[in-house]
């Protein structure tokens, strides 16, 4: 019981609140911003220590005993994804500095930014079901803010479409709130997980966990991705490489927590279905890359193999395959950003998207041509860098779970990815193209462009050749995810 | 929104503007034992402001009204998220509220809660989001 | 009664879904409305409905009703009024940009 679990998602939430009041100063907006996000990459780091070496944290809102109040857990697994957040989210914060422009900055960008991470935070971090609901909302309703941001024709039509598709779903997500509260009578994750453990997990449960798929597959993009190509590649470059690292992952998030915690008592039919979904999500994610011709479709649909890659993770369900998702998780947060933050680079110096009009950009924009190339084989799981260890520990616990159809597509998977990749990179930096069309005056790289890449691209080497140290971390994540004793325990005490 | 100049509408809301703002304020401060409280009386309060902008029109409101509502939003969540801080002086878990009885003249013995701070918070925050919400559609014409 | 509300919920999806699917955009938003009353009144009859006084302390409180739906429910309207409201102001500003409320033409193509 510490009041320090929550303050990871309090800074955020006072930060947008007082940053309304500075509206029209430019310079006080940026530099409580900068103050908060990096006083939450501290705290949050603080207290992933405490974290490992005092076992999980709870908070219970209010003093209100669970299961009837509303619960904050900070389990190691929840904290390492809420540093790689606030990292992720000092990092964009210094791109949007320097790309974001004025008008945005004074219709509220950076009161809706905090609030994003509010709700991604929130959502990591919370201990109840209904509550998820709740912080799932808030992060999207910013997100519907940050995208429509602008409000260009295109903008505009595409988000009205990422509205519906979002009202649909979590119109959903209420349903099955609503079944799962009508067949158990509760709503807090732990005491959920004693009950259906109780009662066995029966069709109906089998059922609800299934809408619970549904329901978050929609917002992961795990095979339901239908909607997120169209609206992830209309608003600014630092929005959706906040969008590509922290939304989906909170719905892969989502996913993991409940199918671990809550119905893991019938894994023949639901994590079956998980793992022949997240197959199908990577075939249809590296076909989209490899199909289209324009930088940021091909590094939309990469989000879509990737999210297909850790919810296969999920499915095989072991010690070592929860590790390999735990890690390849905070790998493709970082990796994914950094791809998004370099893409609007080199869309902003191309003066354009399309492939066929780029060429040769690495003689004027060495730094970024082999930034981009280190997070391709990354992405790929090349050794030493960060995708290596989660992708092996991934594939050796598919081999040992008997997943070998699945495993060989994954691998394929990783190849694709990487012809999709390598091709931007040997078309846009590489290649001489003589149809290459020059924008009217070269983009000027200063700090605030180079520092988050720079520093992103530090991490992701850093996050592979470190594994030996972080993998305790990760390993205490995943042993309370194959055990949930842990977790009850921790929530319920008493 | 148009002036639209409806005598009957004007002189009742001027009476009901008023009653509804009163009763608002009895919803708002019963909240804690009986049905009621800081999101129910901000609806009703931001229901009679809309009123006042239906029978008049948006300019005459923001008049009498001289109020920022972004700002009045912003005001409203910071209460609303500092009336739990306390909870970390006390040692107290975020949230947490405390009450006591109260001698108050004219009011006799009154029961004040912490919870009390949270609720005007809430209020503020609907009052301030409803309007901003409101006046955005109503004033692009 | 929990079959007359089953119904009723039931024809409210019937209806939201019905008119998510149309053309019009005005028409999808109120669809989107109905479809979370629907689901509300679901919530409600999903907690098992029964007479009984409000759940706050008293010497002779009898038979009282669960107040979490109600507090979920209460919740759900909140941000389902804020979402509606931004749905609303986005779709009159997506109508006074694109001229058109017609989702078979905001389709989108590959004309950008």
């Amino acid at each position: 019981m510490s009041n320090l679990t929550i303050i990871p998602l309090l800074i955020p939430l006072t930060t947008g609140a007082l940053l309304v009041f500075f509206r029209n100063q430019r310079i006080w907006l940026r530099v409580i911003s900068l103050i908060s996000v990096f006083l939450n990459v501290a705290v949050s780091l603080y207290l992933a220590y405490q974290v490992y070496h005092k076992g999980i944290f709870t908070l219970n809102m209010g003093g209100w005993a669970p299961p009837y109040g509303i619960v904050f857990v900070a389990d190691m697994f929840a904290m390492i994804l809420v540093v790689t957040t606030t990292i992720i989210g000092a990092a964009c914060l210094i791109y949007a500095f320097a790309t974001v422009e004025e008008e945005k900055e004074r219709h509220y960008f950076y009161v809706f930014y905090q609030f994003l991470l509010v709700g991604v935070i929130g959502s990591f971090m919370t201990g109840d079901i209904f509550n998820l609901f709740v912080c799932f909302e808030v992060m999207l309703i910013s997100s519907y803010a940050l995208i429509v941001l602008g409000g260009k024709k295109r903008q505009l039509r595409e988000s009205l479409k990422y509205l519906l598709i979002n009202i649909v779903s979590s119109a959903m997500f209420v349903t099955s709130i609503a079944y799962l509260y009508g067949v158990t009578g509760t709503l807090n994750m732990a005491h959920l997980s004693v009950r259906v453990a109780e009662a066995g997990q029966g069709g109906m449960m089998t059922l609800v966990a299934i809408l619970f798929l549904f329901v978050f597959g929609m917002k992961a993009g795990l095979f339901l991705f239908f909607w997120l190509p169209g609206s992830y590649t209309v608003p600014s470059p630092v929005v959706t490489a906040l969008f590509g690292a922290l939304l989906t992952k909170v719905g892969i998030y989502a996913i993991i927590r409940t199918f671990t915690l809550i119905f893991y008592h019938d894994p023949g039919i639901t994590h079956t279905f998980i793992g022949i979904l997240a197959a199908l999500t990577m075939l249809l994610g590296v076909i989209g890359a490899l199909a289209y011709r324009d930088v940021n479709r091909i590094l939309v649909y990469n989000i879509v193999a990737g999210v297909g890659f850790i919810v296969f993770g999920l499915a095989i369900a072991n010690q070592s395959s929860l590790e390999g998702a735990i890690y390849y998780l905070t790998h493709d947060m970082v990796a994914k950003a950094l791809l998004f933050l370099l893409g609007g680079i080199i869309t902003a110096a191309a003066g354009t998207d399309k492939l066929s009009k780029m060429g040769g950009m690495i003689k004027e924009y060495p730094l970024i041509g082999w930034l981009f190339l280190l997070t391709t084989i990354s992405l790929v799981g090349v050794p030493p860098l960060s995708g290596f260890i989660g992708k092996l520990l991934i594939v050796q616990g598919g081999l040992e779970g008997g997943w070998y159809w699945t495993t060989g597509i994954s691998l394929l998977m990783s190849l694709l990815v990487l012809l999709s990749l390598i091709r931007v990179f040997l078309q846009v930096f590489w290649s001489d193209n003589l149809h290459r069309v020059k924008p009217p005056q070269p983009l000027k790289l200063n700090a605030g462009l180079v520092t988050p890449v720079l520093g992103l691209g530090l991490l992701v080497i850093l996050i592979g050749v470190c594994a030996q140290w972080l993998y305790p971390y990760v390993s205490m994540a995943a042993e309370v995810l194959m055990k949930p004793e842990l977790y009850i325990e921790a929530v319920l005490k008493e | 929104m148009k002036r639209t100049d409806d005598v009957v509408l004007q002189t009742t809301s001027q009476v009901t503007v008023f009653i509804i703002i009163t009763f608002s304020a009895f919803l708002f401060l019963a909240g804690h034992n009986n049905p009621g409280g800081g999101f129910i009386g901000g609806l009703m309060s931001a229901a009679a402001l809309v009123l006042l902008a239906l029978s008049y029109d948006l300019k005459t409101v923001k008049q009498a009204l001289p109020v920022n509502f972004h700002y009045m939003t912003a005001t409203g969540m910071l209460i609303a998220i500092f009336s739990g801080m306390g909870s970390f002086v006390f040692d107290a878990p975020f949230l947490s509220q405390a009450y006591d009885y109260f001698d108050l003249p004219l009011l006799g013995n009154v029961e004040l809660a912490t919870a009390m701070v949270f609720d005007l918070g809430v209020y503020l925050a609907v009052v301030g989001v409803t309007m901003t919400i409101i006046l955005s559609i109503g004033e692009d014409r | 009664m929990e079959i007359l509300m089953s119904v009723t919920t039931g024809v409210l999806f019937m209806i939201g879904t019905y008119m998510i699917l149309s053309r019009n955009l005005l028409r999808i938003i109120l669809g989107t409305s109905l479809l979370t009353h629907g689901v509300h009144l679901l919530l409600l009859t999903m907690s098992r409905l029964k007479t009984g006084v409000a759940p706050i302390w008293s010497e002779d409180i009898g038979a009282y009703v669960d107040p979490l739906p109600q507090a979920l429910i209460l919740t759900s309207i909140v941000i389902n009024f804020g979402v509606t409201a931004f749905f609303f102001v986005l779709a009159y500003r997506a109508y006074q940009e694109n001229k058109t409320d017609d989702m078979e033409q905001l389709r989108g193509g590959d004309d950008e």
